[in-house]
């Protein structure tokens, strides 16, 4: 062979492997096919390098290079003088933990920043497949309790703060994970309901279902914050945090009911009928059969509605409801701090970056896992 | 509980026989529950419904819908009919559901434009032009939409005020009271001659469905272009020169604290169509990316088999079959766009939700101003969710 | 299919059950507010409705403890009632829901700026026992925009806060003098204040009251210019619940308490003197003679608590307006000045 090989390269050099020409492979033939394809391929990749760069550069001066990270107290004139060729971040040092935790009082900041790593904390065990079982309730029950019990006080020698005093970060979680936990098992009720087959069930949840997906969030909190008073006893009252709860879960829960309706609609009939071939009664059918295989389908899905009601907890803004955005709001109304909008929109917007981020890249790799599994 | 459905399970199950008052029969059971649950939530209801009645005769507020026809006071930005603050709550409300309407259909054609083409570019072969779109979508779809409003409203609070107005081309101004721009002053003619584009297109659409029906009876092509110029151009330009052709352009000037003349477009109307518009184009990208993927490479090579050219093979092929997988999610997109419009509230743009809560502010009738704002969207949800199934089905017909 | 319906009401049953358990159980029980007084005494704690922040009014400080001409009327009528000042938990209440909080019972009183008029005392469910300040709309321009009255705002862009009295006496005041305006209509009162300082609008309307406590609150308050025109009456005046004249009454005599007080020159610091005060009035009030404490319902000497806890109406408006800038103006004292304020014998 080594002779062969040999003869031949002495022979015709043509005929020795050659590697592709560059302009085809490795870098630069990367850049060729993606970048550089064509005349207009061309134009738009310089065009849009040209504007990023420039954008890129704009947004360093203004973010670091001009950028006063911090006044002496509140004088706020060396960022006036900036005059928006800088970023003024002088107003997130001073006011972050403002931004985080609201009216809390000062010294007990450790509590809420407890409870926003607990519930963080809560997010990533539930995220880990194998936590997927029924252990899971239990320690969502009890983390949420924990959570209660340190932010309320009272005991354990923790001095009590009142709900009116809670703000900025961990309420926006508390409303997002409390609005989860109790709107999924109403969801899973409302969505087993629309398909049912007794008209008078199946038409109470689509009523249900419909008008809450028929009108805005707003109008719902609206309802919570100025009519739901009116419709409890007379002398009974409910808390004004607590009431914006409840209009969440049910936002949520028409929400979440019909991702779950999808769920068990995907579900070949072929499971059905053999769950009632081995003469499981309805419960046992819809527990150990139905359920199991249709809230695992809609996972994605579920976490994909799930980042959409952290977006939404905003929304109590309006009704007055301290939570990361009004504080962000709030930290600008002092007349020192006014007009440094910007630079605290974008921290604020980092915060729920991060989040919700993290939420969509985990539901993105869930499904790609979880298709890979179906498509065997 | 009809049978009318041919169940197998039916087939096997014995011929109906009389119902019998006894807990193993299954349709007793079924009659049973259905009224105890029904029972229980008309209680719910009916028990919320008696402590609102007390609560109302005990705390002697002034309940019905009366109110509608009393003197609003409240002054209104921003109007499409008008208005001035003597007229009825009634007519306020109307206008702020004009608002609404005007932010939202706008929006919707805006973020549909918009999405589509990121959703596009999220595709294209430009590796920067879809990394790009992909990183817009990722973040916009990441950051509540209340956020974003308050920060395209901070942003354009910033802008100078309105004697140092920015000032890129003649006649067009952007300070902290809006953009302004020059614009013709609306007279009758111009009406008219809008009207007449209206029917021209009408007709040209009817013209259109005549002239491919009969070609794909006799095979022969019709143009429809000269009808449509005669229709679309033609005809109302004549009708415009009839009426004596008037063309004034009505320039925005300053005068005193603000631009007088022009069309305006405020700052809460701009911040919120902006945000409306780019957050939902961020979903809309991604409908309409799965929705162009969904169509199989097969269809891509067998029309470029074919030999149509790239942009023949997505408007001829790809498009219309990508239409159907996009529709159904695209009408929820619309859906929230009308929905998020009422975010308003917290910019200070008019809407209906603003409008109905200033109301019920002033009167104090809370019930019957959130009744009004419900009803309200679910009239529009409704009609929205009507036009669109209807179009869904008439796109969805040519599968058999 | 049998099972179907059954577990599936068993399970809705459940649920709707649940719910109906869970809700007063989740609700903190009251006692019924027809009865303000025994709630208020039950519960250990009276519930007042204040501003959300306006400087001099109703503002929490950096403890986060409220403060404020408003909030030492709330800490009055706490005092009179439990003889501490301290017993109040404040809900902070916006323009929007602060009726509805003081129909359904949220709140006990509602001192919180709001304008007596007659279809709010009538349509609304609510009783206004005093009137606390004597207000009055004004406008505030920037110095620059070289405005020197209120007729010279043609054309202008002005923020307003919507749902209120303000609103609407802009419309009228606009239609009298023939005078085109923009509004610019934002909810919140400090967005309103940073949409004005940041030059969305040429002038800002609201109480004069509150035009001097944002004006104060600037950086540079002589970059603002309060315009001389006063466009309505404001009475601003402390509400409580309709059809409970007796809760109304302490509402209505701790205000006169404060004028009383004032008028007879009772301070916080010589109130343990004056309590030996021979003239007859001052007797009678302060509990010495007679018994006009427990006609109230409350404890004999609680006008020392009240005192002692706040001072006199003057102590209590110098504490909280007087460093923004407000001047007594008609809020003096008829006896002393020809003010408005006036208060009925105590006899």
């Amino acid at each position: 062979m080594s002779d062969i090989t040999l003869n031949a390269s002495a022979k015709v050099a043509e005929a020795a492997p050659r590697s592709a020409p560059i302009s085809q492979v490795g870098f630069v033939g990367w850049m060729r096919a993606n970048l550089f394809s064509g005349w207009l391929s061309t134009a738009v990749t310089l065009l849009l390098a040209y504007l990023i760069v420039r954008w890129a550069i704009g947004f360093v001066d203004w973010a670091f290079i001009n950028a006063v990270w911090s006044v002496p107290n509140n004088q706020t004139q060396a960022c006036r003088d900036l005059r928006g060729t800088g970023a003024c971040w002088a107003v997130i040092t001073e006011k972050h933990r403002f931004i985080l935790f609201g009216t809390y009082p000062y010294e007990e900041h450790w509590r809420p920043a407890l409870c926003i790593a607990l519930f963080v904390g809560l997010y990533i065990v539930s995220a880990m497949r194998r936590f997927w079982r029924k252990e899971l309730a239990l320690i969502w029950v009890g983390v949420l309790t924990l959570i209660g019990v340190l932010m309320w006080g009272g005991v354990l020698g923790l001095t009590y703060v009142p709900q009116e005093r809670w703000g900025g970060l961990v309420i926006t979680l508390i409303l997002a994970t409390f609005g989860l936990a109790l709107a999924f098992p109403l969801a899973i009720l409302v969505a087993l309901g629309r398909r049912s087959k007794l008209p008078a069930i199946k038409a109470l949840c689509v009523i249900y279902v419909e008008l809450i997906r028929g009108v805005p969030l707003i109008s719902l909190l609206f309802m919570a914050s100025v009519m739901f008073p009116l419709f409890l006893p007379e002398g009974m009252n409910i808390d004004k945090l607590l009431r914006a709860q409840i209009a969440i879960i049910l936002f949520a829960g028409a929400y979440l009911a019909e991702v779950v309706r999808g769920g068990l609609q995907s579900l070949s009939k072929g499971q059905y009928e053999a769950a009632d071939a081995l003469g499981l009664s309805y419960w046992q059918k819809t527990g150990f059969i139905i359920l199991p295989q249709a809230l695992r389908l809609v996972i994605p899905p579920l976490v994909n509605t799930f980042i959409g009601f952290f977006k939404d907890t905003s929304l109590v803004l309006i009704i007055g409801i301290f939570d990361l955005l009004t504080a962000g709001k709030t930290a600008i109304i002092e007349p020192a701090w006014q007009g440094f909008g910007i630079e605290v929109y974008l921290t604020v917007g980092a915060i729920y970056f991060i989040f919700c981020f993290a939420m969509s890249k985990y539901s993105q790799g869930l499904e790609a896992e979880l298709n890979r599994h179906r498509a065997r | 509980m009809s049978q009318t459905t041919i169940d197998p399970r039916s087939l096997r199950a014995p011929p109906r026989r009389p119902l019998r008052l006894s807990w193993s029969d299954e349709r007793v059971r079924a009659i049973v529950w259905q009224i105890l649950v029904v029972g229980i939530v008309g209680a719910i209801v009916w028990w919320l419904w008696s402590n609102t009645v007390h609560n109302l005769e005990v705390r002697r507020i002034a309940t019905g819908f009366g109110f509608l026809g009393r003197e609003a006071g409240l002054p209104i930005a921003e109007n499409l009919i008008p208005y001035s603050p003597t007229d009825t709550y009634f007519r306020a409300l109307l206008i702020g559901l004009l608002n609404t309407l005007k932010v939202a259909i706008v929006g919707i054609v805006l973020a549909t434009i918009f999405g589509t083409l990121i959703g596009i570019a999220r595709l294209s072969k430009n590796w920067l032009l879809s990394k790009i779109a992909g990183v817009y979508i990722e973040v916009i779809r990441d950051l509540p939409l209340l956020l974003q409003l308050l920060f395209w409203y901070a942003i354009l609070q910033g802008l100078p005020g309105p004697r140092q107005a920015l000032h890129p081309v003649g006649g067009v101004f952007l300070s902290n009271r809006g953009l302004k721009l020059p614009w013709i002053e609306w007279q009758d003619a111009h009406s008219y001659a809008l009207l007449a584009f209206a029917l021209g297109a009408l007709f040209t659409w009817f013209y259109r469905r005549d002239a491919i029906r009969k070609r794909i009876l006799d095979g022969k092509p019709r143009p429809v272009w000269p009808v449509a110029l005669g229709c679309l151009l033609v005809l109302p330009v004549a009708i415009w020169a009839a009426a004596g052709a008037p063309w004034t352009v009505d320039w925005p000037e300053l005068r005193g604290f603000n631009f007088r003349g022009g069309l305006n477009m405020s700052p809460e109307y701009f911040a919120l169509l902006l945000g409306l518009t780019t957050y939902t184009a961020g979903f809309i990208a991604e409908i309409v990316r799965a929705g162009i993927l969904a169509v199989p490479h097969g269809q891509w090579e067998a029309a470029q088999a074919l030999g149509l050219r790239s942009g023949q093979v997505l408007k001829q092929v790809v498009l219309p079959q990508a239409l159907r997988v996009i529709i159904p999610p695209m009408t929820s997109q619309y859906l929230n766009i009308t929905k998020n419009s009422s975010l308003a509230v917290a910019i200070g743009y008019q809407d209906i939700v603003s409008i109905a809560n200033t109301t019920l502010n002033q009167t104090g009738q809370a019930i019957e101003g959130i009744a009004i704002i419900m009803l309200v969207y679910l009239s529009i949800s409704l009609s929205i969710s009507l036009f669109m199934n209807w179009y869904n089905a008439r796109i969805a017909l040519v599968e058999r | 299919m049998p099972h179907f319906g059954l577990f599936l009401k068993r399970a809705l049953g459940m649920a709707a059950l649940g719910l109906t358990l869970a809700v007063p159980g989740l609700a903190q029980a009251q006692q019924a507010p027809a009865n303000t007084l025994d709630a208020v005494r039950a519960r250990g704690q009276l519930i007042c409705g204040v501003n959300t922040g306006l400087a001099g009014f109703a503002q929490p400080d950096s403890q986060g403890v409220w403060r404020g001409f408003d909030v030492d009327y709330c800490r009055a009528i706490s005092a009179a009632i439990f003889g501490d000042p301290n017993k109040v938990r404040y809900v902070p209440t916006t323009a929007q829901v602060r009726f509805t909080a003081l129909q359904s019972g949220e709140v006990d009183v509602l001192a919180r700026n709001t304008t007596w008029t007659l279809s709010r005392d009538t349509a609304l469910g609510l009783d206004f026992a005093a009137t606390n300040f004597y207000d009055g709309q004004g406008f505030m321009v920037k110095t620059a925009l070289g405005v020197k009255s209120a007729k010279e705002l043609e054309g202008a862009t002005i923020c307003v806060q919507p749902g209120t009295t303000t609103e609407q006496n802009l419309s009228d005041w606009a239609r009298a003098n023939r005078i085109r305006f923009t509004p610019v209509v934002i909810e919140r009162l400090e967005e309103l204040v940073a949409a004005f300082v940041a030059g969305r609008c040429d002038a800002y309307t609201t109480d004069v009251s509150g035009l001097a406590a944002t004006r104060s609150a600037q950086p540079k308050p002589d970059d603002y210019l309060i315009l001389p025109e006063v466009i309505s009456k404001e009475p601003l005046a402390v509400g409580v619940r309709q059809g409970d004249a007796r809760f109304a009454d302490i509402v209505r005599w701790t205000h006169y308490l404060l004028l009383s007080a004032e008028e007879f020159g009772i301070t916080q610091a010589n109130l343990d003197r004056m309590a030996n005060d021979p003239r007859p009035e001052v007797q009678r009030m302060l509990g010495k003679n007679g018994e006009l404490g427990k006609m109230l319902g409350l404890d004999n000497l609680w006008a020392v608590n009240v005192l002692k806890a706040v001072g006199n109406y003057g102590e209590v408006f110098d504490r909280s307006l007087k460093p923004i800038g407000i001047q007594r103006g008609p809020n003096a004292l008829w006896t002393t000045t020809g003010g408005l304020q006036y208060s009925p014998p105590f006899r």
